[in-house]
């Protein structure tokens, strides 16, 4: 089972979500997938015991049998190539690692070669399975290690994916066929706003899913009421409470901090369960 | 000599553009008859290697200086492995730029005068 924890809008609750859920279930794998973030290490403290680089394949040109033809260009969907008349240079950061150019390179010039964008690290805590990606910092592609990260998902476990914020490639990379996604949101109009932005996305990509109130004591009626008018279920409220926020500034997990939230986060889970039957 | 300016329109009485890599037009003129073509962007609406699509159509159009607002990093790079003069920080029309470039008085850029993507923003 995947379950997927995402939001439109950043900064929502997310990471809160999805550590407090798996440690109330207990026997769970998080995956962090938050890649250029990752921050669920940071309240589950795990111990890392392996850790392994993640590539992206790039062209690399010998100039020596290169005629300068510009076919490599040509066919560069992410315009990382650029053919001069007695030149070729590759930029490198702009390059997706898909080989069209050495595949059409009439004189056989390019050749692929590793290059290493960021890594992937696997830890436990207790009966709790931690897998984590991470982007070297200057990259900007966090697709590659977000697939490496789901790899690791082990289908006979649950596996609850943090997932980055926004409605771009990596969350789509990151929550693309869960069984169920929880889309955290406030009741905010910058929270509501994106967070239609994620519906509109989890709809295209046909996973069910439901909607978390964080903070729902704040803000305004319209997150609620636009739910109703949609038929999308509402399967938890948080309050703006400043004993969570307490316990978050202290690396804390909610259900460690106000134990009764426990209880709650399970029945999260069996909300969960129900609906993905 | 052929060179390029970059240009809101597409005569010699239009705006430069301060933008390279997605500029509306490129206005590349020879700079002692005023002969020119204006070519419309190709590479306006692209997601990102703009500053490289339209650096590689300059080394194509064999012009021997460019002369806009802003370069970027990866233009800049791609200018210059071209042996193409990058002149910055252009103001006023295609014509004015064009008499200002052939007094000498303009000298080309050592860097990039933005940072990637400035020009998407």
């Amino acid at each position: 089972m995947i379950i997927s924890i995402a939001s439109g809008k950043g900064g929502t609750g997310k990471t809160t979500i999805a550590i407090n859920l798996a440690l109330a279930i207990g026997k769970v794998h998080l995956l962090d997938c938050d890649v250029e973030e990752p921050n669920s290490h940071i309240f589950i403290k795990p111990q890392i015991n392996s850790k392994a680089p993640v590539y992206i394949s790039v062209p690399e040109i010998d100039k020596s049998k290169c005629d300068f033809c510009g076919k490599c260009s040509e066919v560069c969907a992410y315009k990382a190539i650029a053919a001069l008349k007695t030149d070729v240079l590759i930029f490198k950061e702009l390059c997706h690692g898909c080989g069209a150019c050495e595949y059409f390179c009439p004189q056989k010039a390019i050749k692929e070669v590793n290059r290493n964008i960021g890594f992937i690290e696997t830890g436990e805590k207790g009966n709790l399975l931690f897998t984590g990606g991470k982007l070297n910092i200057g990259e900007a592609m966090a697709s590659p290690i977000i697939k490496e990260v789901k790899n690791r998902v082990k289908p006979e476990m649950i596996n609850i994916i943090d997932a980055p914020p926004g409605t771009s490639c990596s969350m789509i990379e990151s929550v693309s066929n869960s069984d169920f996604c929880v889309l955290v949101t406030e009741p905010t109009p910058f929270g509501l706003n994106d967070m239609i932005l994620s519906v509109e996305v989890l709809r295209k990509l046909n996973v069910p899913f439901g909607v978390l109130i964080n903070r729902s004591d704040l803000g305004d009626d319209k997150t609620v009421e636009y739910c109703e008018n949609e038929n999308i279920p509402i399967i938890m409220k948080i309050p703006f409470a400043k004993n969570i926020a307490k316990a978050y500034s202290q690396g804390k997990p909610i259900i460690e901090a106000l134990p009764e939230y426990r209880k709650k986060f399970i029945a999260l889970y069996e909300n969960i369960k129900e609906r993905i039957k | 000599m052929k060179i390029c300016i970059t240009s809101q329109g597409d005569s010699l009485e239009s705006q430069i553009d301060k933008k390279f890599g997605r500029c509306l037009y490129f206005i590349i003129a020879d700079s002692e008859t005023l002969e020119f073509e204006a070519i419309k962007n190709p590479n306006l609406d692209g997601m990102g290697g703009v500053g490289v699509q339209s650096g590689q159509l300059m080394s194509n159009k064999d012009v021997k200086a460019v002369l806009t607002g802003n370069v970027g990093p990866n233009a800049f790079q791609t200018l210059q492995a071209a042996k193409i003069d990058i002149i910055t920080g252009i103001s006023g029309t295609v014509k004015e730029t064009i008499e200002k470039y052939k007094t000498g008085e303009l000298k080309p850029a050592e860097k990039p005068s933005v940072d990637s993507n400035f020009g998407k923003k």
